[in-house]
């Protein structure tokens, strides 16, 4: 009734072939990355060769057809979009992961991280239109023209808040109910056991939540370039209209050639070197974060 | 601790009778089962990251008894169980060294067919791990992956183990019903059937009753005694009255300083009533461990 | 600290932190009901039918929908079975501290980390390009595919990773082979995790702009074949806002339909993945 060795022989024929295709899958999900950064630097050698690294950096302006190649401009619309995005998204996002968790009534709790968990998959040009038709012109109201860093920095703020908070909530989460426990029964109160208890061992968690926030920031294209004006000059204030490096990539991609094509690809290695770097700090927290926890 | 000297005495004994004699010295008033060694252990030496759980254990397993393993957690009792069965291949930095004889069978040698030798080999867990399928689809499973297709003979079989577990009358009516719907008892002897339907010679329980409320548990160790003769049966159980009801040999493991020893091994009655050791007296009269 | 300060401090505490959450729930509100205000009067049967005229200010939207469907179905056709392989391989056949399954899960967090519009970039110059499928909904597909991977990976990883080890070590111990483990008990389990990954490379796919823009182009006809260009919602919304004056009603109720789908997938998702849990793991 039960089966010789014959079919256990051919069951582990089958177990490597399985293992075979297994290995091959993975090879191509693997290979992806290696395909991008190839393809990446393939075509951005011309422009390393034509133009020179320097040059990027140490030209008058960005002029493509005139030869000019300066990406420094665009390089601090990105960072300053970034920067303001995150001062204010995090402090907002992680005091929202903690009034879901210790503030609110749980029906509310419940209800709060719904709507972040929408707004986490609301797509970045909805999120642009908004802001071309809503916000930019209550900003430009206030200070003209209206299209401007400030609107950038809103509508990235808004983009990056549900990642952070989500990350932050996932990271209470884990924080031991002991804990809590033992602060609560030492009289704390429930600000002071935040300040003092939950926010120390939840550290790592916040800062890759942060971390992980500046690196959609940095990467974020759609939603920039319809509300940030796209005129290349660094901001010397908030309502100045700025052009990131994504939204000069997703401007000028369609009629770019020759050594312009290529110079937009320098623009996206350089901003995949940045987002990378983020990305691998996050990673790297997480698994210190998961080693303290094991000791 | 003067274990050293007399513990792993068993296999110093020549085989057979004379020396089975000595380490079973009441064998005589309670005939359990005949004393012919199914499973043998020589220095089997179990070690995680390269640190030993268990050393040295050398003891044989008579066919068709019920024989507890005792002691306290962290003992290598349950990492004992999972080496007959070779799923120490599953735990990953888990080397196991020394010899391991099922009949004439060497589990550890690498050219040993594992899949067949789980086969012939049953295991239950402390926790009923029934998978989230229905009852029948629980119990087709393994008979499938051993080869067997026919439907009718796939049926009686499934009739076959539920009968011997108690359970057919209880779920004839709900086979196609999701398993996972079945009292924490019943999924036990659900576990229990799914291991008798390869109809195995050697059953491995580790803890088997610890998870469950004490009527399920009574029901699930009255089967096990129902076993004796026909299965060869290893089981680990931290409820010494228990291996004291059921149990036909006891093997009593001691970790000194994380590393489980074998201590004494003997029937029951000779490790209840007179244990030659001060280690094992402490232990079943609750002193220490 | 007196009590009198600790008591304050704990009033301002809870001020700031309901403080916050209305802030940031006001905001949101602002967001979603500008939308369903400006964009649901505009919806309607035709308009989803009908195709866009006057360079979308009139007219529906139906070609749109169809190159969407057929860009984020080839993302998903190609996405998926490699996805699975690499979850089940992660999971099952490699271990943590081995480089080979290190490596792989390292590629694939920095994959997850890389901005859509460097995705457009690679897809322009090796699908369009290098492999000649120009402008095409394949491009489009081909490139949102390695988008989504890693996201669909880890979460697939996760819910195998979420089966308890009891199941495999029962499943080994009844002498079941490696592949009848993963096919026949793992596999089921890991379902919902599964789903909830493609659940989230949809969205994601759906709701991608940058990757798509010089990948599959602004067509905004109905495509006849998978090699011709085709126009996505999201590229549709932005044309709509950015390049055609007037565009405004048409890119809100487009918006709406967009916004609308997701959460449609989503609620699908979660609902399917509470009654496969209920189906398994409650007493029926």
């Amino acid at each position: 009734m039960i089966s010789s060795s014959n079919t256990i022989s051919f069951h582990s024929q089958t177990d490597r072939l399985l293992l075979w295709g297994l290995r091959l899958l993975s090879l191509m999900a693997g290979g992806i990355l290696l395909l991008v950064v190839a393809f990446l630097i393939l075509e951005s050698w011309p422009a390393f060769q034509d133009i020179g690294p320097a040059r990027f950096f140490t030209d008058q302006d960005w002029y493509p057809t005139e030869r000019l190649y300066l990406l420094t401009p665009m390089l601090w619309g990105t960072l300053w979009a970034t920067l303001g995005s995150i001062v204010l998204a995090a402090p907002l996002g992680i005091l929202s992961a903690i009034f879901c968790h210790y503030y609110a009534p749980p029906l509310l709790a419940t209800w709060y991280r719904r709507l972040i968990e929408l707004l986490a998959g609301i797509p970045s040009v909805v999120y642009g239109f908004w802001g071309l038709v809503v916000l930019v012109p209550v900003i430009g109201q206030l200070h003209p023209p209206g299209p401007s860093l400030l609107a950038g920095i809103l509508v990235l703020f808004l983009m990056i808040l549900p990642t952070i908070m989500l990350v932050a909530h996932a990271s209470f989460a884990k924080v031991p109910l002991s804990y809590i426990h033992s602060a609560m029964a030492l009289g704390l109160g429930r600000w002071a056991m935040i300040r003092n208890v939950l926010l120390p061992t939840a550290r790592a968690g916040l800062f890759t939540g942060i971390l992980l926030g500046i690196a959609r920031a940095l990467g974020e294209t759609m939603a920039i370039l319809m509300v940030c004006g796209n005129v290349v000059q660094t901001p010397s204030n908030l309502f100045d209209p700025i052009r990131t490096l994504t939204a000069n990539i997703a401007l000028e991609m369609a009629y770019a050639l020759g050594d312009h094509r290529s110079a937009l690809f320098v623009s996206g290695l350089l901003l995949m070197g940045m987002v990378v770097v983020f990305v691998v700090m996050a990673e790297g927290l997480q698994y210190r974060k998961l080693d303290d926890t094991a000791r | 601790m003067d274990d050293r000297q007399s513990s792993p005495g068993i296999t110093q004994e020549p085989e057979g009778r004379p020396g089975f004699q000595q380490w079973l010295p009441y064998q005589s008033t309670q005939p359990c089962c005949e004393p012919v060694p199914h499973i043998q252990a020589e220095h089997l030496t179990i070690a995680y990251h390269g640190h030993p759980a268990l050393e040295k254990v050398s003891f044989n397993v008579n066919r068709g008894c019920i024989t507890a393993l005792v002691g306290p957690s962290g003992c290598g009792k349950t990492s004992f169980l999972m080496c007959v069965n070779r799923l120490t291949d599953l735990i990953p930095a888990c080397q196991v060294s020394g010899q391991l004889h099922i009949h004439d069978t060497n589990v550890l040698a690498p050219t040993t067919n594992v899949l067949h030798l789980r086969r012939t080999v049953g295991m239950i867990f402390q926790k009923p791990t029934v998978f989230p399928f229905t009852i029948r689809k629980n119990l087709e499973l393994p008979l499938r992956e051993h080869g067997t297709h026919d439907r009718t003979l796939l049926a009686s079989a499934i009739e076959a183990a539920l009968q011997q577990v108690g359970l057919w009358n209880e779920v004839k009516d709900r086979l196609d019903r999701p398993a996972q719907a079945l009292s924490g008892g019943q999924q036990q002897r659900l576990c229990l059937a799914r291991a008798l339907v390869l109809s195995p010679d050697v059953l491995l329980l580790d803890e088997p009753c610890s998870a469950l409320d004490p009527i399920s548990s009574g029901i699930v160790e009255d089967l096990i005694v129902s076993f004796r003769g026909r299965y060869t049966v290893l089981i680990v159980t931290h409820n010494l009255p228990q291996a004291r009801r059921i149990a036909d040999h006891v093997v009593f493991f001691w970790s000194f300083n994380g590393v489980g020893r074998l201590v004494e091994y003997g029937s029951a009655q000779h490790i209840f009533e007179s244990p030659r050791e001060e280690l094992t007296a402490a232990y079943i009269s609750g002193l220490r461990g | 600290m007196t009590p009198q300060d600790s008591n304050l401090q704990e009033r301002c505490g809870t001020l700031i932190a309901w403080g916050a959450a209305g802030s940031v729930t006001m905001a949101f509100l602002w967001l979603l009901g500008d939308l369903l205000w400006h964009g649901l009067s505009h919806i309607s049967w035709t308009f989803l039918v009908s195709a866009p005229r006057n360079a979308g200010r009139e007219g529906g939207i139906g070609p749109i929908l169809v190159s969407t469907g057929l860009i984020v179905g080839i993302c998903m056709a190609v996405a998926f079975p490699i996805g699975l392989g690499t979850a089940i391989f992660l999971a099952e056949y490699t271990r943590d501290d081995r480089p080979m399954g290190r490596l792989l899960r390292g590629s694939l967090d920095v994959l997850a980390g890389v901005p859509s519009i460097v995705f457009g970039l690679f897809g322009n110059a090796l699908f369009c390009q290098a492999l000649g499928l120009g402008f095409s909904i394949a491009s489009g597909g081909l490139t949102l595919a390695c988008m989504v991977l890693p996201i669909l990976i880890r979460t697939t990883e996760e819910g195998f990773r979420a089966i308890p080890l009891d199941q495999r070590l029962s499943a080994a111990a009844l002498g079941l082979s490696r592949q009848t483990t993963v096919w026949a008990i793992l596999l089921p389990a890991a379902i919902p995790g599964l789903l909830v990954g493609s659940i989230l490379g949809l969205g994601r796919a759906f709701a991608e702009t940058a990757a798509l823009i010089f990948t599959s182009g602004y067509v905004d006809r109905m495509p006849e074949s998978l090699m011709d260009s085709g126009r996505a919602l999201s590229v549709h919304i932005y044309d709509l806002a950015m390049n055609v004056a007037g565009g405004n009603p048409n890119a809100y109720a487009t918006a709406v339909v967009l916004v609308g789908l997701l959460v449609l997938i989503n609620l699908l998702a979660s609902w399917i993945a509470e009654r496969w849990t209920t189906a398994n793991h409650l007493p029926a």
